[in-house]
């Protein structure tokens, strides 16, 4: 089965970013995009996502919030808040919904610890 | 003369949002350490007006008298920073900042100094983050603190007048469990806007053309 991410970024170029990033630790997985919560909503619910990388500070409803709903829709999925906004509240209310939280700007060896972790989870599980 | 108007395309924009998003989040992290409570802020919101329409558009939201931490920065790109917020706010941000125990005439006594501090964290945080990503350094004046409406707040030497246009960047900012808001805003001439957008080239070239294949 070949596992696939969903990156939400409101910022485009941040989803290539994540992309490169995502791809050059797992080249065989499939990426999908989304640039809000909703959209996000919309394309989980087709069912074919498998972990999703959110960013916070977006236009409608924030990445925490996403995070939230998408916990309650599916209490096993890998999810990860992006920010360089490391106020301990957001961590820690990443950490309140089971998400992982990773630093802005994105790079390989930041996401490193939440992908392989999924990468494991989602083996084991599947 | 006028400068040649240069005009961002989709991706220069989402870059320098982006720049700009990592920056003040950085340094609402920082301000976060002072005060012990959580900051919120908006998704940043970037525009080249002319001059007269950046004052317009904090003027029309704020019928209070505003009080601002001013700071200009020069080098690569140039422009002024500014945090600004209703001078009812003030005292409470001081408040927030020094700590509840000192009496209401020690907190008066130390207001502009630790409004300037305030400002110099966010302010000079955001822009070092952002010159950093752009692999550029930029100096900081002192952080001056400035009482008055967007007009006097915005003043912006004397060779652009009302029409000239200017980039004019703003991010909402507030506490989460205190009466506190206000604003972080960014000005910067077309000159300056021109330099900025070939380092925002450069950026966008780094972090897409890294030896790593692109997504399908």
């Amino acid at each position: 089965m070949t596992i696939t991410v969903l990156i939400v970024d409101d910022s485009k170029l941040a989803r290539i970013v994540a992309a490169k990033n995502i791809h050059a630790l797992q080249p065989d997985w499939n990426r999908v995009e989304a640039s809000n919560a909703d959209e996000a909503l919309a394309v989980v619910a087709d069912g074919k996502i498998d972990l999703a990388v959110l960013d916070y500070n977006m236009p409608g409803k924030n990445g925490l919030e996403l995070a939230a709903e998408l916990r309650t829709l599916y209490p096993t999925m890998p999810l990860a808040v992006i920010t360089a906004n490391v106020q301990e509240e957001i961590i820690s209310r990443a950490r309140a919904v089971n998400a992982t939280f990773v630093a802005k700007p994105v790079t390989e060896d930041a996401l490193r610890g939440f992908i392989s972790g999924a990468a494991l989870r989602l083996r084991t599980e599947g | 003369m006028a400068a040649a108007f240069v005009k961002l395309s989709e991706i220069e924009h989402d870059a320098l949002t982006e720049l700009v998003n990592i920056g003040v989040s950085r340094s609402a992290a920082g301000l976060r350490l002072m005060v012990g409570e959580e900051i919120l802020l908006s998704v940043p919101s970037i525009d080249v007006v002319s001059h007269k329409t950046a004052v317009a558009l904090i003027g029309e939201r704020e019928g209070d008298e505003l009080i601002a931490v001013r700071q200009d920065f020069a080098g690569a790109f140039s422009g002024r920073a500014l945090l600004i917020f209703p001078q009812a706010n003030s005292l409470e941000l001081v408040r927030a900042v020094v700590g509840d125990e000192m009496s209401p005439e020690d907190i008066a006594a130390i207001e502009k100094e630790a409004l300037a501090e305030t400002g110099n964290v966010i302010l000079n945080g955001c822009l070092a983050t952002m010159a950093n990503m752009l692999h550029r350094s930029l100096s900081m004046s002192l952080p001056e603190v400035l009482r008055g409406d967007g007009g006097r707040l915005f003043e912006f030497g004397e060779h652009l007048d009302d029409d000239g246009l200017v980039l004019f960047l703003y991010i909402n900012f507030a506490m989460r469990d205190r009466d506190i808001r206000g604003y972080i805003a960014m000005l910067m001439d077309l000159p300056s806007l021109a330099s900025l957008r070939l380092l925002i080239g450069d950026f966008i070239d780094r972090v897409m053309n890294e030896d790593i294949p692109i997504a399908v």
